[in-house]
């Protein structure tokens, strides 16, 4: 599998993505730059967490209006694999990949604890390899991931499987615990939580290593 | 040009022997713009004059130190061409006035002062001291710290891993907000700030430059008598997101060879950075104001000299280097400009529209700078060992003692920062040390701060001594070889002989357990007049250590791991209760002598720990100091959710026995024949060890007689934080 | 040309932060308040002189980058 890292200004978890991929795919992940306007050849492209723009404005809504993104649209209409991991995950819901939007904490203050969560679907290349319902820990560590969308759109994602990641204790006030969505034609997942965290034992678990392996087993 | 005034004097913090050194010095009337410049660089902040002489006389070498006090932060070698660089900062009076941004811009602030060396941060750290809990700020400030220390590290994208969290009332009008940072760079790319050689390019990077911070006193001056309201000086506002360009940006540049100095802005600005280039490097440096990327309009030479805007660094490059590196500034959407050039003149020449501001001899504002040896008076140590109800049960005491405001735990603090980006935090808050792993290699750095401010008061140098001692001990108790240490000064009024003594005592303190540990000081920071009425703060040198694990697969926590090991105590109890925890929380008084550090003891206790660890025969560790022994052993099984039956051991009776705070101890855990092993080798080697008892279950148990269940410790000690944030709880001490 | 745009929350998105400072308010004695929602104000220099034109290209703006109809709704004022 071959895989990018986007960069946006004030990205954090670059590097965090590029070691995980490089650890589970023994490849290189491309670093593309948020002003370059193409991708390179690639199976899986990844948003990856951070500040892009400080957060300024609204998570995630400059960095949706950098040059890359264009590229980003057209891999993810031709059905190539987007992962957007925390402030990746709020890049995609401001570029409408995926629905909804993510809002300040209920809480008001940003958390960072490793989270239980509930793997509700396994039918993506995303979640294949894990067991459905399987209990799974992964770190959040944020200040804005309190998922909100309208009725109709929270039940068309339950009702067309698309609620991937539920949280067991909700640490932000998401919406029906909601953790991490899928889109419509199944190929882009947002989540808040870190997989990208987790494919080490040394420090935090290897939770995380089963996303990375059914993106390995359906994309080599 | 501005007629200088007694008054301007003054209002400058100059006092009249210095301003006639300044007249000498220049042969001259100082122009305004020169009163301002030898006004913050003779500052406290800036020269050190307080405390230089004494400062002197602590360690600064071992052979694996690279750098020490005198750059921008401190550097050591840990091996294979690595090198950690790391400094701590105080960034208290700004947290008091505004907590959110004071707090972030001293994170931003020592941020700058690691990388402008060439390293990446790669964790951080603070120490911070609030008032009493029940006093009306204190809930806000603690709020508004943590979200600002939070609010910049995080969109650094710099891990927060810990740090320490005390209430007293000597700090309800001074609270002390000191931020740690550690770096990692190859020894073959350290930048120093020595601006070599004349003709080279001066360049400013970073954001822009407003009125931000300029010293208060001065803007009553004549200069700004029309001044309109919009001109005061206003709070500094960090911009985490610049910052983290400018980090990128600099990385990048410094990747190159184009670089031959290079120094963060911090206080003052414009005027320290190029002084201590121009100074360090032997030259002279001239610029020219009109070319400073500016926020505000019509800034005047003199603001410019003194802004305190944040994120922004002044660099040499080398001569024919400015397009390289003004490619890569623009490329992260920074402001780069060249703004003047050195020069052989030995002399910081300031232009601004046509017109000389300034013109004067940058020895003047170092080498001739100020110094001042202070009077101070000895006090002798308070002594004696406090009489206590020897009557009072054991667990309830500890019960209250893990919900007591110093000894909560911090959970609520910390999971507010990113305490795990950068995927290599391999502890995390709430152990000994931190411990975060050099990236791509098996070899981690071991991170603490600590201070007891409570025994610094009656024994200044004791007190010293202790901070070094237990930063040391913690180091050791992850399995690492402890380093070196910054040390951040916090003290009262130096011109008070009493204040000043504490000072004087607590930097021989300081300077007699570095030697004894080879635990040298490679930089740090003072902060001195931190008063309000009158009364100064508790003595609280803080001090950041750092150590190295080569291995960090074999490196101890303090959970239990497992039922049925042995409980084992390392070092004497000899019940030693004054200035403790327990003599505070449960017997309402600070009283009697503190405990002393033998400190051949310590190393010898220390490096038995360690020996156990770095050869994978202990995983469980903890030392024990505040709150005493029990208090560790409860540490231990909460963090482990493993309960343990243990009796005391020795002279002391049950509570100084549980609760004492004698120094130099750590509780160990180890299955059984290897508990017996360690045993006959620590009384081999005469060192003081005890079995207590044995994990297992969910319950601490005593003496067999009494017990309480781990998950009633968790709790107390869980719950004390959030309720008081909460506005839940109002707590009074006894 | 100044304008000011206003952005806030749609009625029925909860707003954590409003909901905050009206406990707060309550708290410092301010009885009286009710529901509070909080948003934010961005002021624009345009080199525009005819508002008609003005107030499209805002509303563009809005929809483009300013808010997130999603979530928030927006208001243009032409000075």
């Amino acid at each position: 599998m071959k895989s990018a890292v986007i960069v946006f200004p004030a990205s954090n978890c670059d590097r965090d993505a590029a070691t995980a991929l490089e650890q589970m795919t023994g490849k290189k992940a491309a670093m593309v730059w948020h002003q370059d306007s193409v991708l390179p050849d690639v199976d899986l492209v990844v948003l990856p967490g951070g500040f892009s723009y400080g957060d300024y404005l609204r998570c995630g809504a400059m960095a949706n209006q950098s040059k890359i993104m264009g590229a980003i649209k057209a891999h993810a209409a031709k059905g190539g694999a987007v992962l957007g991991i925390c402030n990746g995950f709020q890049v995609l819901t401001e570029s409408g990949l995926l629905p909804g939007a993510l809002m300040r904490n209920a809480g008001l203050k940003f958390v960072c604890k490793p989270v239980s969560l509930s793997v509700e679907e396994t039918q993506s290349s995303f979640t294949r390899k894990y067991d459905k319902g399987a209990s799974v820990t992964f770190p959040v560590a944020h200040g804005e991931g309190n998922y909100y969308a309208d009725t109709e759109t929270l039940d068309r994602l339950e009702g067309e499987g698309r609620v991937m990641f539920r949280y067991r204790d909700n640490p932000n006030g998401s919406a029906r615990d909601i953790a991490g969505i899928l889109n419509e034609k199944r190929n882009v997942l947002g989540l808040m939580p870190h997989p990208e965290r987790v494919v080490d034992p040394l420090n935090g678990g290897t939770d995380g290593r089963a996303l990375f392996q059914g993106l390995i087993e359906s994309l080599s | 040009m501005t007629k200088i005034t007694p008054e301007m004097v003054r209002e400058h913090g100059l006092s009249d022997s210095e301003y006639a050194t300044v007249l000498k010095l220049l042969g001259r009337e100082p122009s305004f713009v020169e009163l301002g410049i030898f006004s913050v660089m003779w500052s406290e902040h800036c020269s050190y004059k307080s405390t230089r002489v004494h400062l002197k006389k602590l360690p600064t070498k071992a052979p694996w130190v690279i750098q020490g006090p005198g750059e921008n932060a401190g550097v050591i070698d840990i091996g294979d061409g690595d090198a950690c660089i790391f400094k701590m900062e105080s960034h208290n009076h700004p947290s008091f006035i505004e907590p959110y941004q004071g707090a972030a811009t001293g994170v931003g602030g020592i941020m700058r002062d690691v990388f402008t060396m060439g390293a990446r941060p790669i964790a951080m750290m603070n120490a911070l001291r609030f008032g009493e809990p029940s006093h009306p700020k204190t809930r806000h400030l603690v709020s508004g710290v943590v979200s600002g220390i939070g609010g910049y590290g995080n969109c650094m994208g710099v891990p927060t891993v810990g740090g320490e969290v005390n209430f007293h009332k000597s700090y309800n009008g001074n609270i002390l907000v000191n931020a740690m940072c550690v770096g990692l760079a190859r020894q073959d790319k350290i930048f120093l700030s020595a601006a070599k050689g004349a003709g080279n390019p001066v360049v400013y990077v970073g954001s822009k430059t407003g009125r931000d911070g300029i010293h208060g006193a001065t803007m009553a001056s004549a200069e700004f008598d029309d001044a309109s309201e919009e001109k005061r000086p206003t709070v500094q506002v960090g911009d985490p997101f610049t910052e983290k360009l400018l980090l990128e940006a600099c990385l990048e540049l410094m990747a190159t060879d184009a670089i031959i100095a290079i120094q963060d802005m911090g206080a003052a600005g414009l005027t320290s950075s190029s002084a201590e280039m121009g100074d360090k490097g032997g030259s002279g440096i001239e610029l020219n104001l009109d070319m400073v990327p500016q926020r505000e309009e019509n800034m005047t030479a003199y603001e410019m000299m003194l802004s305190e805007s944040q994120e922004r660094m002044l660099a040499v490059l080398k001569p024919g280097r400015e397009d390289q590196a003004r490619k890569i500034f623009e490329k992260w959407e920074l402001d780069f400009a060249v703004i003047g050039i050195t020069t052989d003149t030995n002399r910081l020449v300031i232009k601004h529209k046509g017109k000389v501001e300034a013109d004067m001899p940058i020895t003047a504002l170092s080498d001739a700078a100020p110094i001042y040896e202070r009077p101070f008076t000895k006090r002798a140590p308070m002594t004696g060992a406090p009489a206590y109800d020897k009557a009072k049960p054991v667990l309830a005491s500890l019960e209250k003692i893990l919900a007591a405001p110093d000894m909560a735990s911090r959970r609520w603090v910390w999971e507010q920062y990113d305490n795990s980006v950068m995927n290599d935090t391999i502890q995390h808050p709430g152990g000994d040390a931190a411990v975060v792993r050099v990236h791509g290699t098996q070899k981690a750095l071991a991170i603490t701060t600590d201070v007891s401010p409570r025994y610094c008061r009656p024994d200044p140098f004791e007190g010293g001594k202790q901070a070094v001692a237990e930063a040391w001990r913690n180091l050791t108790a992850v399995g690492a070889t402890p380093l070196a240490v910054t040390d951040n000064l916090n003290y009262g009024n130096p011109q008070k002989p009493e204040i000043m003594w504490e000072i004087v005592a607590g930097i021989d303190g300081i300077g007699e357990a570095c030697r004894a540990l080879d635990f040298p000081v490679i930089g740090g920071n003072c902060s001195l007049y931190n008063e309000t009425n009158g009364e100064g703060i508790l003595p609280t040198p803080a001090i950041g250590g750092v150590g190295l694990l080569k291995d960090v697969t074999k490196m101890a926590t303090l959970a239990f791991k497992r039922a049925g090991d042995v409980v084992i105590l390392i070092g004497e109890t000899r019940g030693h209760l004054g200035q403790s925890i327990y003599l505070r929380e449960i017997e309402g008084r600070e009283e009697g002598a503190v405990p002393p550090v033998d400190l051949a003891v310590e190393k010898k206790n220390g490096d038995f720990v360690r020996g156990l660890i770095a050869s994978g025969r202990v995983d469980t560790a903890h030392d024990a100091s505040d709150g005493g022994v029990l208090v560790a052993i409860a540490e231990m099984a909460m963090a482990g959710k493993i309960g343990a039956s243990i009796g005391q051991a020795g002279l002391a009776d049950g509570i100084s026995f549980w609760f004492g705070e004698d120094q130099a101890r750590y509780v160990i855990a180890a299955p059984f024949a290897e508990a017996e092993k360690i045993v006959a080798e620590a009384r081999a080697a005469n060192i003081f060890v005890a079995e207590l008892g044995k994990t297992g279950g969910d319950t601490l148990a005593l003496d067999d007689s009494d017990s309480v269940a781990v998950s009633k410790l968790s709790a107390a000690h869980e719950g004390w934080f959030p309720r008081f944030m909460a506005g839940e709880e109002i707590p009074v001490r006894n | 040309m100044k304008a000011r745009v206003f952005v806030t929350l749609k009625n029925g998105v909860l707003d954590p932060q409003g909901k905050a400072i009206g406990h707060a308010l309550n708290g410092l004695g301010f009885g009286s308040v009710g529901e509070v929602r909080q948003g934010k104000v961005i002021d624009l220099e345009l080199s525009e002189s005819d508002p008609a034109k003005a107030k499209a290209s805002l509303k563009d703006m809005c929809e483009k980058l300013l808010a997130n109809t999603v979530i928030e709704k927006y208001e243009i004022e032409i000075k």
